[in-house]
């Protein structure tokens, strides 16, 4: 693609794939362990900082002091809590995540239960919200100023203007339970979503609203500054076609900030879309974490973190690797 | 009424009085309520009614416990913990709808002259894997409850059993040596958790064996748990075929799914949803009164409530009425500073406290605590505790009492408020009134919220556990409660509504059971119309 027009993009793209990128990506993987145990470390203080542990949770309304002492000690929970963090460091080391404190059940079972959902309902979020988002920010760039850019425009920012919970009580309301057309929530359905499709409309919906707001945005105001710059307006010298210019030259351009942004956006789908999880009763990896909070139980919140960690790391790895390449000249630092 | 099913949930009564006769000369369990409370025993059934249809599968949605929710009947900790082992095992006894206990897998209980000795019989019942239930299994079950090294919930209600003596007779007798006289023995056998699980019996997640009205066919933890009819139970087997338990934390989800069609059977809704559907037609509302007392629990050790003149302010400082209005919407009635009202043995001869807060001026002022100030501890952890802290704040301020607010966490309160603060949100669920008393207000109850310290009040609990004779017995109760109406430290202002909704098919849902008595979340007598 970079044969035709844009020789200043293709120059930079060259210097780009020298042997500067592969120690960016080294230093940058480094970076993002430490990142990551950063983040581990960070989590388990935090625990630790709550008020109660997992016996006092556990013992709920039954707040009886010689039970919690028990319970605590079953769960070696009187234990200092550096031994625990290197008890527990230990097994990671080994690839043990350890074992839930309230179930005993291994940690590895409940982020493999509930990785399915979610990671479904962001892919297909992440499907949906790419083409969406592109074209209505295109659409828009196109028509800067006139009544379709109006449209998008003020409709995006009202959408995104909309709280999630608000957004899907709404969706469920009216075409749940007035139109009777989609299921309300995906109740007993269980990790096999797939099976009924129809359950996942509206969490996806709920889910595309903002994303695609910002997205459209970004690339609406991205794409308004390609197109105004000075290649674009050589490339119109020179006779190429306007479809042409505005995918092949000002897209790129104008994705770039729109890619990072994306990155973020996907992090935010998998650390558990907590909401849209709740209100459609999808067990996915956000209603782990809640449970595991609300129960203190530090083995699944701490394994948890660490693949929150790992994916946010890899996926702006990949955003700047992305944006470095779309446009090299904006400098993405390491 | 249609021609009779052999329902107990419809006849209580019936039961009861049968086993009165088989139980003999039994201090006359069960026979005060009898008497005394009409309303329990009447119309137990949904409405609808109709003559119960088998099969069909049956789906309820409960607020659950997530991907840690185990199928251990012994770990119960949760109402959806609790429906679930009801469908799968049985109990030595459980609570009627008025919180007495009634024969379960016991058929009859006989204890010795001085109450210390219970000889139980078991009645023919076998589980899932047709091996009986047997003297064994109960002395195993009760056994693992009372492990030191564990913390199973009910382990202090079984406190009062010496289990190292108690042996089994034969096969289906055993004998309980106790380690004090405890004419109330029956209510531990009907304890929160205290399920009969096979001899030797560990592992519950993977194919749990009990001898519930449902046999296990698969769990999935923070789903979904399905069982199914178990034709050779002891009661009857179960109308529905199958029975779903789906677990949907937020309370918009469980309504959703229910008026969706995705689920006949919601738990725990709120009174605005139900005002939204009650009488629409689209689904019912089932309110089961008096399951949850509503109250402020004052520590009574301790400054200014160790002065019984200020508690008794506080309880003329509440209006009732508007706390109930207010801060559980209208569903629930006023309370009048005991717990268990509608239970066996309350004392409902008191007369109905109201606001005077001249009188509680008068009072605060001869304490010598004019201007007083006091921080109340609340929490979000249950429905309407932070409304009914602020509007308790606006009452207290009309007699010249400033209290604040302090909003705990949720995850922690019920052990952050235990010992410390002076007054705080409080709130139970229903047991009989013995157990109220023994778990927290004893000097060495566990849960003593109030620090109610007394030991002639103790001494009046050990004379009420070795009275035999039932009438006697209530009297020692009713005087008991009369002193806490006088001086407790529970200002009990409200008995809370607990709230389901049923699907219209929905037939044979008990009204009157409160939450955690036998007939709530009882799926075994419930049919699809």
């Amino acid at each position: 693609m970079t044969a035709v027009g844009a020789p200043e993009a293709a120059r930079a793209l060259k210097g780009a794939r020298g042997t500067g990128l592969r120690s960016w990506v080294v230093r940058r993987l480094l970076l993002g362990a430490g990142q990551t145990v950063a983040v581990v470390l960070l989590v388990f203080a935090l625990t630790e900082a709550l008020p109660g542990d997992a016996a006092v949770a556990l013992a709920g309304d039954q707040p009886d002091p010689a039970r919690i002492a028990a319970i605590r000690e079953a769960l070696h929970l009187d234990r200092p809590a550096h031994e625990r963090l290197a008890a527990w460091a230990g097994g990671l080391l080994h690839g043990d995540l350890g074992t839930s404190l309230t179930s005993g059940r291994p940690v590895v079972t409940y982020l493999a239960n509930g990785v399915g959902p979610t990671v479904l309902l962001a892919a297909l979020t992440v499907a949906l919200l790419v083409p969406v988002s592109v074209g209505l920010g295109v659409l828009a760039a196109r028509h800067e100023g006139r009544f379709a850019d109006r449209l998008v425009s003020s409709v995006t920012l009202g959408v995104y203007a909309v709280p999630e919970f608000a957004f899907g009580v709404l969706l469920v309301t009216v075409f749940a339970l007035r139109l009777g057309w989609l299921p309300p929530t995906a109740v007993g359905y269980g990790s096999d979503l797939l099976a009924h499709p129809e359950a996942l409309v509206l969490p996806v919906l709920v889910l595309l609203a903002r994303p695609v707001c910002s997205l459209a945005r970004l690339v609406r105001a991205g794409m308004i500054d390609a197109l105004a710059s000075p290649y674009a307006a050589q490339a119109r010298r020179y006779g190429i076609a306007g479809a042409r210019i505005r995918y092949l030259h000002a897209l790129p351009n104008a994705v770039a900030p729109a890619a990072q942004q994306l990155a973020r956006t996907i992090d935010w789908l998998l650390c558990g879309v907590i909401v849209v999880e709740a209100l459609f009763v999808i067990p996915g990896l956000g209603t782990v974490l809640m449970n595991a909070v609300a129960e203190r139980d530090v083995p699944v919140i701490q394994g948890l973190a660490v693949v929150f960690g790992l994916t946010a790391v890899v996926l702006n790895l990949a955003a700047d690797l992305v944006a470095r390449r779309f446009a090299p000249r904006a400098g993405v630092a390491a | 009424m249609p021609p009779a099913p052999l329902d107990d949930s419809r006849f209580p009564g019936l039961r009861r009085r049968g086993f009165l006769a088989a139980a003999g000369g039994v201090a006359g369990l069960g026979a005060l309520a009898l008497a005394g409370c009409g309303g329990p025993g009447g119309s137990g059934a949904a409405a609808g009614g109709g003559r119960p249809r088998r099969g069909g599968t049956l789906r309820a949605a409960f607020a659950g416990g997530g991907a840690s929710e185990t199928l251990d009947p012994h770990r119960t900790n949760l109402f959806a913990d609790a429906a679930r082992a009801k469908a799968l095992f049985d109990k030595l006894a459980d609570y009627g709808n008025d919180l007495s206990a009634q024969p379960r897998l016991a058929a009859s209980w006989e204890p010795d002259d001085g109450l210390s000795r219970w000889r139980v019989k078991l009645r023919k019942a076998t589980f899932h894997d047709g091996k009986p239930v047997t003297a064994a299994d109960v002395l195993y079950s009760y056994r693992r409850i009372a492990d030191p090294k564990e913390g199973f919930r009910a382990k202090a209600s079984l406190e009062p059993i010496d289990l190292k003596a108690s042996r089994a007779v034969d096969d289906r007798t055993v004998e309980f040596v106790l380690k004090r006289p405890t004419a109330e023995f029956p209510n531990v056998m009907a304890a929160f958790g205290a399920y009969i699980v096979p001899e030797g019996a560990r592992e519950f997640d993977k194919k749990p064996v009990g001898s519930g009205p449902f046999r296990f066919v698969s769990f999935k933890p923070g789903r979904s748990t399905v069982v199914e009819r178990y034709d050779d139970h002891w009661d009857g087997a179960p109308y529905l075929d199958r029975l779903e338990f789906v677990v949907a934390n937020e309370e918009s989800a469980r309504v959703n799914s229910l008026l969706g069609g995705q689920v006949e059977y919601a738990h725990e809704l709120t009174p605005t949803t139900a005002r939204a559907h009650e009488g629409k037609g689209q689904i019912e509302i089932v309110r089961l009164r008096n399951s949850a007392m509503q109250a402020f629990a004052m520590k009574t050790d301790r400054a200014p409530f160790d002065d019984e003149r200020v508690r008794e302010a506080f309880f003329l400082i509440a209006d009732r009425k508007e706390l109930v209005e207010g801060a559980l919407s209208g569903a629930g009635e006023i309370g009048n500073d005991l717990f268990g009202k509608g239970y066996e043995y309350y004392a409902d001869g008191l007369p109905q406290r109201t606001q005077d807060l001249d009188k509680a001026r008068h009072l605060l002022k001869k304490a010598g605590a004019d201007g007083l100030k006091v921080t109340l501890d609340t929490s979000d952890v249950a429905a309407g505790f932070t409304e009914a802290a602020s509007i308790f704040r606006d009452q207290a301020a009309k007699a010249g009492v400033h209290v604040k607010v302090r909003t705990g966490s949720k995850d922690t309160y019920w052990a952050d408020t235990l010992d410390s603060g002076t007054l705080a949100s409080y709130r139970s669920g229903a047991m009989p009134i013995e157990s109220h008393i023994s778990q927290r207000l004893l000097t060495d109850s566990t849960t003593n919220a109030t620090q109610w310290h007394h030991k002639d009040f103790d001494a009046l609990y050990q004379q009420a556990q070795s009275t035999k004779d039932k009438k006697e017995r209530a009297a020692v109760y009713e005087r008991m409660q009369r002193r806490l109406y006088a001086e407790g430290g529970f200002l009990v202002w409200g008995f809370a509504d607990w709230i389901l909704g049923t699907a219209r098919n929905v037939r044979g849902v008990t009204h009157q059971a409160p939450a955690n008595t036998l007939h709530w979340a009882r799926f075994d007598k419930v049919w699809l119309a």
